[in-house]
């Protein structure tokens, strides 16, 4: 067997289908290489994989944060890269469906080899990377999710938003505060580890401040038809509606609200936050509320220019949260590479575990010890079809 | 009172659209003897005609709306005849599941061709019929529910009219019968289920255009669920037996809708296929169907 054999005994003994497979390969390669500007310094691009809901019921979450990602590469690429090399995003569309994220999540860490994982999307997406992230050693940041459990107990898991329990909080004390409410009913879809989680903090918060939750409902994700719990909930007689849900259902709740003559204020979390929900719940939404982690009308200079860079770049459509937050992300992860020196799965996440007051759109981000972000919350209303920012909230 | 009387108002205009979806399993089931599972999927392209229309005609009118509605009905009645023609008049004579494995292919492919086509992420449905809500005291009903209620109403009347009334509603109801039997007597066959397969299919049409103008949010796969329910219905009805799906769709879209509005939600579908088991184990034929002993 060790007996060496010329080249050509070699590849005879290789398997014809594999060889064509090499061929093709190194072919492709060498186009690739021939294509790519860089050629010239042959460095070898950096890659991250990211994974987004990118078509489906979530796909407006997915579409945006994928902007938010490729704008902050376009502008890292511009710079110079990062150690000298580019930033290439490799992304695969999890169809927002459940078990789809852990199947792209295995083919990024096993064939693409990514050096950081980035996903948006839903708590319940990150749930499924996570575990997957930790076993390969390859730091992971989630922009999007919210649920506390994403992070829990796994030190390679990140995220750059706040978490439900600030969240639900942020909730309660809107409720009772601005809205001045007593009596709030619960809409909770049962199937979304988010809302569940969110409900949960929300009913506590909500009832130590003195307020009462009369009715709870329930619903499950892909639910059309919510007259039933909407008929339930104004026997109740509350002052208003939490819908903790995400926003496909929470617009077609609230048009169904406004049918059965429900004139109360309805108000969810970050869930809720997409150019479609006003675009299905259309007059039924109007005067709701949600929180969200920034509002594109502040006057913060990095809130301005990513305004600005985004509209000159799409079409001059304004940016909802998940873009920044994105965008944010992808920036802490190349600042970790620049940091640490090097893509090394353990150097890199120390590094990113550094993290202390980033510059970001959605405000300073710091990595706390629970590896999540620490930042504030704000609430956004819709008014005259458009999202418009009401109060800034810290709990 | 007045929320038992809200919520069972909820419940048959829900109940309705299942009733018109659960007619077109049961008239092929009738006539055939199979279940046509790409069903629930017409009914999707229905609620697609009804979109792509919809930004045609002005919205909010009641011509356009009817417009809308007649044309998912054709252009669904001319597919549900391409499907039978194409895919289930060559296998006529083979093993019933053999067209039924045929039929879970033609509902994959015209599932996954829609997001091929319409793409899979969900769109939001034009307002094509005024829409207004009506209140009595405390019970509010929206004219779209009324709309659905009548709608679905007048089609079952007109389908009760076509299968008894008609020349070819006594061909379908022969060929039913005994196939081999109304071929003899002079029934062309190949016309009367590939009739029953434009009517039945019309009639989930217009299902989709009622679901969609309720619930505004629509996508390729949108169909699977209310399809599944309505087959349900179908056989809790009798299958085969059209008053009998009307009555299973009225029925399961209520309980559903007593359930969702109680504390155990969460059980919803598991509340509402306990019952369709309890009921088949009392009646194995349905609630109006007849059990009859297969001859040897």
């Amino acid at each position: 067997m060790l007996s060496p054999r010329s080249g050509e005994r070699q590849q005879a003994d290789f398997p014809r289908h594999l060889r064509l497979m090499r061929r093709t390969f190194s072919l492709s390669l060498a186009l690739l290489l021939l294509l790519s500007p860089s050629s010239a310094t042959a460095a070898e691009p950096i890659k991250l994989g990211e994974i987004e809901p990118l078509t489906g019921k979530e796909a407006a979450f997915g579409q945006q944060a994928h902007r938010g990602v490729r704008m902050a590469i376009a502008e890292i690429n511009a710079r110079g890269g990062v150690l000298g090399r580019p930033l290439v995003v490799v992304v695969e569309d999890n169809q927002s469906k459940p078990g789809d994220s852990a199947t792209v999540a295995k083919k990024l860490l096993s064939r693409e080899k990514v050096v950081a994982l980035l996903c948006g999307g839903t708590s319940s997406n990150c749930l499924e990377v996570a575990p997957l992230a930790q076993t390969a050693r390859i730091p992971f940041v989630a922009t999007t999710a919210t649920a506390p459990e994403v992070t829990e107990k796994r030190d390679y898991v990140f995220r750059s938003c706040f978490i439900d329990p600030f969240q639900g909080a942020v909730l309660a004390k809107f409720a009772t505060t601005t809205l001045k409410t007593k009596r709030v009913a619960i809409l909770t879809s049962v199937s979304a580890s988010y809302s569940v989680g969110l409900s949960k903090v929300f009913r506590e918060k909500f009832t130590a401040r003195g307020g009462v939750i009369p009715a709870e409902q329930k619903y499950s994700e892909g639910d059309k038809d919510f007259r039933a719990q909407l008929t339930a909930i104004k026997a109740a007689q509350v002052d208003a509606i939490a819908v903790t849900g995400f926003y496909t259902e929470a617009a077609l709740i609230c048009k169904q609200a406004r049918d059965l003559g429900l004139t109360i204020p309805i108000f969810g979390g970050d869930g809720w936050e997409a150019p479609e929900l006003i675009e299905i719940g259309g007059q039924a939404v109007e005067g709701t509320y949600y929180a969200s982690h920034y509002s594109s009308e502040s006057t913060a200079p990095e809130v301005r220019d990513f305004v600005k860079k985004y509209r000159a770049r799409y079409n001059g459509e304004t940016p909802d949260s998940m873009a920044p937050l994105a965008y944010d992300a992808t920036l802490i992860i190349a600042e970790a590479i620049a940091l640490a020196g090097t893509t090394d799965g353990p150097k890199l996440r120390d590094a990113l575990a550094a993290t202390k007051n980033f510059p970001g759109v959605t405000g300073r981000t710091s990595i706390d010890a629970a590896r999540n972000a620490t930042k504030s919350a704000v609430m956004i209303t819709v008014k005259n079809g458009k999202p418009t920012y009401v109060e800034t909230i810290d709990p | 009172m007045s929320e038992f009387l809200q919520q069972l108002l909820n419940g048959l205009s829900l109940g309705a659209i299942y009733a018109l979806i659960a007619l077109g399993y049961t008239m092929v089931y009738g006539v055939l003897r199979f279940i046509n599972f790409a069903h629930s999927d017409v009914f999707m392209v229905g609620a697609f005609i009804g979109y792509y229309l919809g930004k045609l005609v002005p919205e909010n009118t009641v011509w356009g709306g009817l417009v809308v509605l007649l044309a998912a009905m054709i252009g669904c009645a001319v597919l549900g005849m391409v499907i039978e023609r194409l895919a289930y008049r060559p296998l006529r004579g083979a093993a019933t599941l053999n067209v039924l494995i045929t039929a879970i292919g033609v509902s994959l492919l015209l599932e996954y061709s829609g997001q091929v086509f319409f793409g899979a992420t969900p769109r939001t449905f034009p307002a094509v019929f005024p829409s207004s809500n009506y209140s009595f005291g405390s019970l509010v009903i929206s004219s779209n529910q009324i709309l659905v209620i009548v709608v679905a109403a007048l089609l079952m009347v007109a389908l009760q009219l076509i299968v008894y009334r008609t020349k070819i509603g006594t061909a379908m109801r022969a060929v039913s019968l005994n196939p081999k039997a109304a071929q003899l007597v002079g029934v062309n066959n190949d016309v009367v289920i590939s009739f029953t397969f434009g009517l039945g299919s019309a009639l989930a049409g217009a299902g989709g255009i009622l679901y969609a103008l309720n619930y505004p949010s629509i996508d390729p796969l949108m169909g699977v669920m209310p399809g599944l329910k309505a087959f349900v219905a179908a056989v809790l009805g009798g299958i085969g037996n059209i008053p009998g799906a009307a009555l299973g769709g009225l029925l399961l879209g209520t309980v559903e809708t007593f359930v969702n509005g109680s504390q155990w939600s969460t059980y919803k579908d598991a509340i509402a296929f306990a019952i369709l088991i309890i009921i088949l184990l009392f009646r194995p034929a349905g609630l109006l169907g007849k059990f009859t002993v297969e001859k040897v």
